[in-house]
């Protein structure tokens, strides 16, 4: 009897270490998948957010910041700075920041890039949602691997949370779990938790560089009102409403402005327009995906963004954006964002010539659609050397 | 504070991790066996901090 307990301990424990070697894997391989991005040629140099500061050092959020710029022109000119991955789990905001960083031509001034500016939210997804880990983008030269990503930092990396989360400076109360959202820790503080020393860290670089224009990349669940929009701080509004005609006369859709809400803080729209010069502009794009109605929560559901119950809702008038069977593609969510930031820049650069920030090269809208985001995505097996960087 | 608690909450999933562990050696019921195995995983993957 005595034999037969052991043997049948012994099964038990095989069979859980084949569960916890399995799954401890795939969490692994999940958090430490390397993305190539290869540094186009705009791209003079890539600093790290530790060198506006330091207190960063060593950590995962130690974010790369590609700068963009031309050499003849040297410094004169603005300067923008765009933001991909503050909410990894939108991943359109990442991809258009990936493209800008790899196309981008800077005939004037200078762009910043960050495309993961929350390198550990991007490293978990989330608990209980059954996310995928990663996703794939198809190109010419083959497939590219993201990660998934969630909204909020890891806690692996951050914890614990709060019973609330007191906002700082205001001092306003917010759910517990925001104190690990990126857009709900801005200006940041250098004392603080690891995603308010990013957000204090973005600050200090956007004061130092004298950006004139932020733009934070999203996307946002159709059953949420704030969609389809360009969020403006009151110092942008007359920017974004501009862009926003421009846009929906001539790119072949539409996108509206919202204020952004001086009561609302930790966001970017208003913590930046508020602590600094810089005009702060935050860009929402439909994704079925995050949406609570949605059916499976997989792959097929991120890139297409077609969900049949996301469609039922959408009938029943609980929705503040279109959707039919077509869904939402990745790709018309990628050129929204790079058409929107490229409307953004023109629009800027004709009202500012003294601090205009000229670029080209970067895939509009209709070009983003007609070939696929992953047209645009360079192969980092002929990157020339020095240009390879992971993120 | 924030590195005291997360070093104090790793120490507490030791030893629950090495107390569930003791009461499978110790078990004599399979569903019980099972079930500690089972109440284990999620506590070592936090241990090894892999999720």
């Amino acid at each position: 009897m005595p034999d037969l307990i052991g043997l049948r301990k012994s099964l038990l424990v095989v069979a859980f270490l084949l569960i916890f070697i399995f799954s401890g894997l795939s969490f692994y391989r999940s958090r430490h998948l390397k993305e190539p991005l290869v540094a186009g040629e705009g791209v003079l140099e890539v600093r790290k957010l530790s060198d506006y500061f330091s207190g960063l050092k060593g950590s995962i959020n130690d974010a790369k910041v590609y700068v963009l710029g031309n050499r003849a022109e040297g410094s004169s000119g603005g300067a923008a700075l765009i933001l991909g991955g503050s909410h990894p789990e939108e991943p359109a905001g990442r991809l258009a920041a990936w493209l800008i960083v790899e196309n981008a031509r800077v005939e004037g001034g200078r762009i910043f890039v960050i495309p993961t500016a929350n390198p550990s939210a991007s490293t978990a997804t989330r608990l209980g949602g059954a996310y995928p880990p990663d996703y794939t983008i198809d190109t010419p030269w083959g497939r590219q691997t993201f990660r998934q990503g969630d909204r909020w930092s890891n806690p692996l990396d951050q914890w614990p949370d709060p019973e609330v989360y007191i906002h700082y400076p205001s001092r306003q109360q917010l759910a517990y779990m925001d104190i690990r959202n990126q857009n709900r820790t801005w200006p940041g503080r250098p004392n603080g938790t690891m995603t308010e020393k990013t957000c204090y860290a973005m600050t200090r670089l956007i004061l130092s560089e004298k950006i004139d224009l932020v733009i934070d990349l999203h996307e946002a669940e159709l059953q949420y009102p704030v969609i389809s929009t360009i969020v403006a701080h009151e110092k942008g509004a007359d920017l974004a409403a501009a862009a926003s005609m421009f846009i929906s006369s001539v790119e072949g859709f539409a996108i509206g402005v919202e204020n952004s809400p001086k009561a609302l803080r930790g966001l970017s729209h208003r913590e930046i327009g508020d602590a600094t010069d810089a005009i702060s502009l935050l860009l929402e794009a439909p994704e079925p995906f995050l949406d609570a109605t949605r059916g499976r929560t997989d792959r097929a559901l991120l890139l297409t963004g077609k969900d049949e119950f996301v469609v039922r809702a959408g009938k029943r008038g609980l929705l503040f954006e279109k959707i039919d069977e077509n869904g939402w593609p990745i790709d018309i969510r990628v050129g929204r964002h790079t058409s929107t930031v490229l409307q953004i820049l023109e629009n800027w650069s004709a009202d500012r010539p003294d601090r205009a920030v000229v670029v080209s090269g970067v895939p509009r809208y209709t070009e983003v659609v007609a070939k696929g985001t992953g047209a645009f995505l360079k192969d980092p097996g002929t990157a020339p050397a020095g240009k390879l960087f992971f993120e | 504070m924030a590195t005291l608690i997360t070093i104090l909450y790793y120490l507490l999933l030791a030893f629950f991790a090495a107390g569930f562990i003791w009461n499978f050696r110790k078990s004599r019921n399979w569903q019980t066996e099972a079930l500690y195995l089972i109440v284990l995983l999620p506590f070592l993957l936090r241990l090894f901090r892999l999720k």
